[in-house]
């Protein structure tokens, strides 16, 4: 959101509604925006690790002193493209920021069960590439290892890996009950005692700049703007089923050009059985 | 209020990119208990929300078998729960590992295991396809049983290389001095009504390209369990895709003991007279509908085969009925150019020309990612089959 993204798009992906940049092709929570330079999320982990080192390498041909970030979880790391990732971007000086923010978990599997070395910011020299690890529960502190990080991948040209620590206070999806494989003790003390979102407010309200009135009102508003724009995007239409067949290839091919013109056929034959008043025409 | 409940709580724990399958259904799953995945298609809160249809298919249990001692109901992540258990049991060698399975698994098909067997023998791995794969065929080289889990059929392609130019040749390019003939690769597989295209995938075919794997998908619990222990037990690698929409909504009597049902034989679940229907995996619950809507609104018998097996396949079974019914049509989700039922097709048109009364038919995915909005319009629903059929009977 802090690039701009609006409220209405995320929940138009969500509902995969008629709005969705990408169609309604995607479960919820894969994002994409031509506009502000976010690549469409794929779910398949890591597989984004080697191809930023790709973009950043373009990026870098193109002179224009701009860089890309990557972000991944730490049990994505494990995967073979981190490493390919990694190791391209090094040998081939891409401007690249690599973000891994390590929260403890990949979804059941802790740590411990992930890596034995020193986490992944370690992993760094083994291939040559700056790396450091930040408290990600430190707004200020993400921010500035962020930003240093950009000033030497585009200056340098070299990618620049930043572990930010943090916790996973909530479950892993909503189907998932995260008291099956760790306390509930040890996820309030994470809740309560380092959340990064209260150390801000208290950072703030320490210095004058927030108080208890402000968070009351911003939170209701904020909830308010939410609701309305669930609501809004639930009741929108789902897309024009016949978004199924295009965007296979750039250009449509006989082939997919029949399958809709059969799929069209059947649906006018068979229109009660399929649910088109859901849909755009 | 409860719609807006149930969303918001989505929204605040879905947040990850790469969420797993579950972060669709919004729905609260404490009452779940240790549950992370809900599968069964009545997720109530999406339903209301996304005033989603009924499934595609109604799951229609086969007879109690009688032949392997006691039965007990079970639904089909318990049947395969119960196979690996009855594996850990007899086997001492046998290991079990993939990503959460330690803690039964995100389908809970390990539910139990760890605590019963040991650490050592159902294990987290790290986060790695290719590792869970090359991992297993290293343990099986090595002379134990390895039964390795992808979360899901669609994660398997970072294994690609280790199942495709590791397991499957290891035998034959060492002159049969060494194999991996034990390991068994689980992996859940097939549309699930809101999946999208990394979480419905139906891949087979990829792998039936590969003389040296045996593939395997049972159609539910009672086949799932003697299936798998065949695949177990089985001297060449297996890999054995689970229809995750059934996990739950599966539900028979099955053998408590163990017991094996045999790999490449295909099962003729109906006979009849007209038209032969090819199908495996959830696709025969379909199948099974689809054949009694053909009786009943067009009078036109059919035969019901269950592959069972993908490789290597049971020609003979498939043939002799096309023989006798001269009409042949395969569905399968997958897309059609290149799927499973182009093989079929091609070997049966070789066998049996002079017999068909009409060209094969085959109702399948379309040439596209599996779409998530889409997959009512994109799956061979009955109704896509039922018109087929009609087309052949009147050619
Ligand atoms: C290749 C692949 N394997 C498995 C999965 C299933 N999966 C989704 S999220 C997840 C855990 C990710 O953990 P991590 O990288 O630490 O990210 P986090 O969710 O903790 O932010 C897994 C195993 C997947 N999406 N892709
Ligand atoms: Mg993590």
């Amino acid at each position: 959101m802090y690039r701009g993204f609006p409220l209405d798009l995320f929940m138009a992906q969500c509902y995969a509604n008629a709005d969705d940049l990408g169609k309604g092709r995607q479960m919820p929570v894969h994002y994409g925006s031509k506009d502000l330079n976010f690549v469409t999320i794929s779910s398949p982990l890591a597989t984004q690790i080697p191809q930023a080192a790709g973009a950043a390498y373009a990026v870098k041909r193109e002179n224009i002193n701009r860089a890309v970030i990557c972000y991944f979880g730490e049990g994505a790391a494990s995967e073979g493209d981190a490493h390919a990732g990694f190791n391209f971007s090094a040998t081939l000086e891409c401007p690249l920021i690599f973000f891994c923010r390590n929260n403890g978990y990949a979804i059941s599997t802790p740590t411990n069960e992930q890596y034995r070395g020193d986490g992944i910011a370690a992993r760094g020299p083994g291939y040559g590439m700056l790396s450091i690890r930040v408290d990600g529960n430190d707004v200020f502190a993400v921010y500035n290892a962020t930003k240093e990080a950009r000033r030497r991948a585009v200056a340098e040209n070299q990618p620049f890996l930043i572990e930010a620590m943090t916790y996973r206070i909530g479950h892993h999806s909503t189907s998932d009950d995260s008291s099956a494989y760790r306390s509930v003790d040890e996820v309030n003390y994470w809740d309560k005692q380092d959340h990064p979102i209260s150390r801000l407010r208290h950072y703030m309200t320490a210095r004058g700049w927030w108080s208890e009135d402000d968070e009351r009102s911003w939170r209701k508003q904020s909830r308010k703007t939410v609701m309305e724009a669930f609501e809004k995007a639930e009741r929108r239409l789902k897309p024009n089923p016949e978004l199924l067949f295009t965007d296979v290839y750039k250009e449509m091919t006989p082939q997919l050009d029949k399958q809709r013109e059969s799929l069209w056929r059947h649906v006018q034959q068979y229109k009660e059985h399929y649910p088109l008043d859901l849909y755009e025409k | 209020i409860t719609i807006m409940a149930a969303a918001a709580r989505f929204f605040v724990r879905g947040a990850h990119p790469k969420l797993s399958f579950s972060g669709v259904c919004a729905s609260a799953q404490r009452s779940l208990g240790a549950g992370l995945l809900k599968l069964s298609p009545s997720c109530a809160s999406r339903t209301k929300t996304h005033k989603r249809h009924a499934a595609h298919f109604t799951f229609q249990p086969d007879p109690v078998p009688t032949q392997y001692g006691p039965t007990q109901k079970m639904n089909l992540f318990q049947s395969v729960t119960s196979a690996l258990d009855n594996t850990l049991a007899s086997d001492p060698t046998a290991v079990i590992f993939g990503e959460d399975v330690a803690f039964g698994g995100v389908f809970r098909c390990t539910v139990g295991l760890r605590d019963k067997y040991g650490k050592d023998r159902v294990f987290n791995t790290p986060l790695c396809e290719q590792g869970i794969v090359g991992f297993g065929i290293g343990v099986a080289v090595a002379g134990a049983t390895a039964i390795a889990e992808i979360q899901f059929a669609d994660y398997i392609y970072p294994a690609f290389d280790q199942i495709v130019n590791e397991a499957a040749k290891y035998r034959y390019r060492s002159g049969n001095m060494f194999d991996c003939g034990n390991l068994t690769i689980r992996a859940p597989w097939g549309c699930v009504g809101h999946g999208s295209l990394y979480h419905s995938q139906s891949p087979e075919a990829f792998f039936a390209h590969c003389p040296g794997l045996k593939i395997v998908i049972p159609r539910g619990p009672v086949q799932a369990k003697g299936l798998l222990l065949s695949c177990i037990s089985d001297k060449n690698p297996c890999i054995f895709f689970e229809p995750k929409i059934l996990y739950r909504a599966a539900v028979e009597q099955v053998p408590v003991d163990a017991y094996t049902i045999p790999l490449s034989q295909a099962e003729v679940l109906q006979e009849g007279s007209d038209v032969t229907l090819v199908a495996w995996g959830t696709q025969i619950h379909v199948m099974k509908e689809v054949a009694n809507m053909a009786q009943e609104k067009l009078g036109v018998s059919c035969e019901v085969i269950d592959l069972q097996t993908i490789l290597p396949w049971d020609i003979d079974t498939v043939c002799k009925s096309v023989a006798k019914t001269g009409r042949l049509l395969i569905s399968h989700e997958a897309p059609v150019t290149g799927g499973f039922a182009a093989e079929i097709s091609s070997t049966v048109q070789e066998e049996c020309f002079l017999n068909l009364e009409a060209p094969i038919s085959r109702v399948c995915g379309y040439d596209t990612p599996f779409p998530h909005i889409f997959e009512p319009f994109y799956i061979p629903d009955k109704w896509k089959c039922l018109e087929a059929i009609k087309k052949m009977i009147n050619y």
